[in-house]
């Protein structure tokens, strides 16, 4: 199987995903170059975290003009697998791919933490791997992570599971102070109806090795693997190992002219 | 043409002008002077300061490049090297604090990786005044908006720092950020012109009129009026920036360039004479050519403008279109502008006209070198000498009043508005002593720091330096790291006042000993004078970041308790020393006395001491002693446990009970270890000739120390976590009615 991380020019946490799927994850993990219209056969896209065309208009709203988006859509409308993350989030949400929109923080500022989240539906593509109401610390890093919805979408998100995952304390209590952005319902993640396509604030690329202070995050990827697994059967799995890691602070060659 | 007043606005006297006129071989003009004034100003020519600075050591076993350079560079071993630098923003903050701070992030940025380096880390020095005034609220909130708007997107986590608050910064806000870049080794760039006939390529943003003449600002003082400045300063775009990077990267990785450098202050001008002067060669431009952000522009505003986001690079001919096709493809301008030359000139074209025709040498090397007149201040004796106040009756009161200044209470209000986490590395988040990040399948890690008191530097500057590395390695040790480089922000008044050069001096030589004694070389820094307005000077503040290596990130300490029942030991030495503490500063208003005390070789076996308990996974929490003392210090470890871990502390210590509580003697360190561990440890501290002993135990809600069989300070722990929580953002908090 393999994925695909887009790489938005903004994109600051392309390389930090790309290495988790790859190195920790050991996934055949590929980057999809913004202008190229091609998703090179991927199993799966995530869009990764950052600013992607810098952000000075709302968060994604440039963004969903691009080549690579228009291949999403297409990608995610045949029932591709679609996992947006931070920035991504935004992004499907300003594409259309998600239902609702993103205020800024309630308390105005950029907020960089450990957060506590909580499974709301483990029946999912991206869920699977925890157990239903099991607590994730992760971390968020955002300044509009204020999940808005009119009340009857909000019902119907409700009514249709499709409420993936949603701010808490430690206890897996819903609490004013733990939903910390001011997300109505405490949305920390959701997914469309069809439920291929998944938008979370929270960065499970960051929580997904123990020397960083969790590895939760890497439920969420190893749930993905496992749906992909089970729809693919058992076909032989392509081994990968760990590539330069020491020098992947130094940018490998993307995208093509 | 060139008249009095013209050389006033220039900040240049009629020495200085005489000796441009000699070198030029005629009179200068208009272009050619401002190009002068602004590489002789005290911000790019260090003029007062270079005598002074030749004393710091600049070579040791780590070093790959001293001073000289956009920023310092160093072995780690593995084919890697670290590239590091701190600059100040000071003057531009006070006048627009968002842009202000954001530009003095993009600037640094640019110093790292225009040598080769992917910035892997931020800190950040900031000083502002109380903040009980809501100008200085407002330019706090700015600064730290600012830092983290650019800092943010540009995706380099902020990984650590200091925030001091203090009335002597109200007018005079420092801002100071340090970047850590991690590069190959052998895949370092530099500030080169060479090969003549090579290609001078002008890529990133477009030139406009801002920013003209900000060099020739952060080299005066202010006085009343500082909103007609605002011009001076730039504006950041973060997003073009972060294009730069990856599209200079690239073009680094395919080997297509000789030589860069970023367009900092002085933009243009030091760029290209800087890079020539370094090759020993010449340029030749067309400013026609550069691209230009609005009409009209004449050859002195672009040669001045400090357009952010713009670099220099010097390629082979050959090599040009592909390098314009990697700009291209993220979407940046890079032009071919000129030509390197052999004459030593550098000469620009505008028009089809020759407007500046200069000697690169005569701007780069040869701006004067003052060894200015110092004194000692009058204040000097008056504040070295004071009574010390009696102790107050209700020492937990004094506990809480402590834990809630600002300049002792948490920063989170300021360093969770900052990405912290980016790039999956930060093993150790900010607060702690020092910052740790992993490298990528490597064993070791690398940690950082920033420190500088300047109230001990007020009260002796000298001491106050030393006091300032001292710490900062102390900090480092405590996450078990070997400090291997030095960069450092030397942040004065008016440098043409003798008291304040004397600072100066008396604070360099400080930090000079204080490197040599610890071997650790200084690779480069920054100096910022006239931190004054109205006449007003800040306190001298040196600020020093230091680089450390750790050799197994597995046995980083925790900063906070992890545990109930295990033993707390001390290293090092209670003294009877207040002066200049934080303690007399906020309970008894005094800014008196002399700093505590500092002994090399003291220091230098403690710091060892603790590297070994870490390196032998002897501790799991090490923290060590600053401002605040040994209560603050205990206090922070119990704010810093997941759990809020409480601590019961015995002391018998023959001195005054406030000096052993918040007194700030140096040399100590908190270690935490399980009791079957604790023997080991004080036979290893007695080997290294370290007074060690056990003072007391974690556990419990409560923060319990006792002196001499009277129970001094007695209070749970979420009483004072919440104090020293809640301090900072209580200030911003809209109030709710």
């Amino acid at each position: 199987m393999k994925f695909g991380v887009v790489v938005f020019p903004g994109s600051n946490c392309d390389y930090d995903t790309f290495h988790v799927l790859q190195n920790i994850m050991g996934q055949e993990t590929v980057f999809l170059w913004h202008k190229d219209p091609n998703l090179k056969n991927v199993d799966w896209v995530v869009l990764p975290g950052g600013f992607s065309y810098g952000d000075y208009l709302r968060s994604g709203a440039i963004a969903r003009f691009s080549p690579i988006m228009t291949e999403v859509k297409k990608f995610a409308q045949a029932g591709g697998l679609v996992l947006g993350i931070c920035n991504g989030f935004q992004i499907l949400l300003e594409a259309g791919l998600l239902p609702g929109g993103m205020l800024r923080n309630k308390n105005l500022k950029f907020l960089c933490q450990h957060v506590y989240i909580r499974i709301e539906n483990n029946k999912t593509a991206f869920s699977n791997a925890g157990k239903k109401g099991q607590v994730l610390k992760i971390p968020i890093a955002h300044f509009d992570g204020n999940y808005y919805a009119p009340p009857d979408l909000l019902a119907e998100l409700e009514k249709n599971n499709q409420i993936v995952f949603r701010y808490c304390d430690e206890q897996g209590q819903m609490t004013e102070e733990a939903n910390v952005n001011g997300s109505l319902h405490s949305i920390a993640g959701l997914m469309n109806k069809e439920g291929n396509v998944c938008g979370m604030m929270p960065h499970p690329e960051r929580a997904s090795e123990k020397i960083l202070g969790s590895e939760d995050g890497k439920i969420i990827f190893q749930s993905m693997i496992n749906y992909l697994e089970k729809k693919m059967g058992t076909r032989k799995k392509k081994k990968v190992t760990a590539t330069r890691p020491a020098i992947s602070s130094l940018p490998p060659i993307i995208g093509s002219f | 043409m060139i008249d009095e007043k013209i050389l006033a606005d220039h900040n240049l006297t009629h020495e200085e002008y005489d000796h441009i006129v000699r070198l030029v071989g005629r009179e200068p003009n208009l272009t050619e002077l401002g190009i002068f004034s602004v590489m002789w100003s005290e911000h790019c020519g260090y003029k007062s300061s270079k005598v002074y600075l030749k004393k710091f050591p600049t070579k040791g076993k780590y070093v790959i490049q001293g001073p000289g350079e956009n920023a310092g560079v160093l072995d780690i071993g593995d084919g890697l090297a670290v590239v590091f630098k701190i600059e100040s923003h000071n003057h531009p903050s006070y006048i627009e604090p968002y842009q202000g701070a954001a530009t003095g992030v993009g600037g640094i940025l640019r110093d790292i990786f225009t040598m080769g380096a992917r910035p892997v880390a931020v800190l950040d020095s900031l000083r502002f005044g109380p903040l009980d005034n809501p100008k200085n609220r407002a330019i706090t909130d700015g600064v730290v908006s600012g830092i983290s708007g650019y800092g943010n997107s540009f995706g380099v986590p902020t990984v650590g720092g200091e925030a001091y608050f203090h009335e002597c910064y109200a007018q005079n806000p420092l801002v100071n950020v340090c970047c850590v870049g991690l590069a190959e080794k052998d895949k370092l760039f530099f500030a080169r012109a060479q090969g003549v006939g090579n290609a001078v390529i002008y890529v990133g943003a477009k030139t406009g009129r801002d920013g003209i003449h900000g060099a020739t600002m952060a080299s005066a003082e202010f006085g009343k009026e500082t909103e007609h400045k605002r011009p001076n300063v730039q504006v950041g775009d973060p997003f073009k920036e972060k294009l730069l990077l990856e599209a200079c990267l690239e073009a680094m990785a395919k080997n297509l360039i000789v030589g860069i450098q970023d367009m900092g202050a002085a933009g243009l001008t030091c760029s290209t004479t800087e890079m020539a002067a370094k090759a020993g060669t010449g340029m030749e431009i067309n400013l026609d050519l550069v691209p230009q952000r609005e009409a009209g522009m004449n050859p002195y505003e672009i040669m001045l403008s400090e357009s952010q986001e713009r670099m220099l690079i010097v390629a082979e001919p050959e090599k040009v279109k592909e390098l314009q096709q990697i700009f291209n493809k993220w979407d940046l301008d890079a032009v071919v502008i000129g030509r390197v030359t052999d004459d030593g000139q550098l000469k620009a074209y505008f028009h089809g006209e020759l407007v500046i025709d200069i000697p690169v040498k005569a701007v780069v090397d040869l701006c004067p070198a003052y060894r200015r007149p110092t004194k000692v201040p009058s204040f000097i004796r008056k504040i070295s000498r004071f009574h010390l106040p009696e102790i107050l009756s209700d020492l937990n009161e004094v506990f809480l009043k402590l834990l809630s200044s600002p300049t002792i209470a948490d920063k989170e209000w300021v360093f969770r508005q900052y990405d912290h986490m980016v790039q999956v590395n930060t093993m150790v988040l900010p607060g702690a002593d020092s910052a740790v990040l992993r490298l990528k399948g490597l064993k070791k890690g690398l940690a950082m720091t920033l420190d500088g008191n300047s109230l001990y530097t007020f009260l002796n500057p000298e001491r106050g330096g030393q006091i300032a590395v001292a710490e900062a390695c102390r900090n480092l040790a405590c996450v078990g790291a070997v400090p291997i480089g030095v960069t450092n922000c030397l942040n004065f008044g008016n440098p043409e006042k003798p008291e304040v050069m004397w600072q100066f001096k008396e604070a360099v030589e400080g930090i000079a000993e204080a490197c040599r004694q610890f071997d650790i070389p200084v690779t480069g820094g920054n100096v910022s004078f006239y931190n004054e307005t109205e006449g007003k000077s800040i306190y001298p503040t040196p600020v020093l970041g230091i680089v450390g290596l750790v050799e197994d990130t597995s046995t980083v300490p925790s900063p906070g308790f992890l545990a109930a029942g295990e033993a707390i030991v001390l290293l090092g030495e209670n003294k009877e020393e207040l002066g200049g503490s934080e303690y007399l500063r906020v309970i008894f208003n005094l800014e008196k006395g002399q700093p505590p005390a500092l002994d090399f070789d003291l220091e230098k076996h403690l710091l060892e001491c603790c590297r070994q308990v870490i390196r032998q996974k002897l501790i799991r929490t090490a923290h060590d002693l600053s401002e605040g003392g040994l209560a603050v210090a205990l206090a922070e470890c119990s704010f810093h446990s997941p759990k809020k871990i409480g601590f019961e502390v015995k002391l018998t210590d023959p001195i005054r009970t406030d000096a052993l509580l918040f007194g700030e003697s140096q040399s100590r360190i908190i270690l935490v270890a399980k009791e079957k561990n604790v023997k080991k440890i004080l036979a290893l501290a007695r080997k290294l000739k370290v007074k060690a002993r056990v003072i007391g135990k974690t556990g419990g809600r409560k923060m319990v120390i006792w002196h001499r069989k009277k129970k001094v300070v007695d209070q749970p722990v979420d009483l004072g976590y919440n104090a020293w929580k809640n301090a900072i953002p209580n200030y911003f908090e809209v109030k709710k009615d």
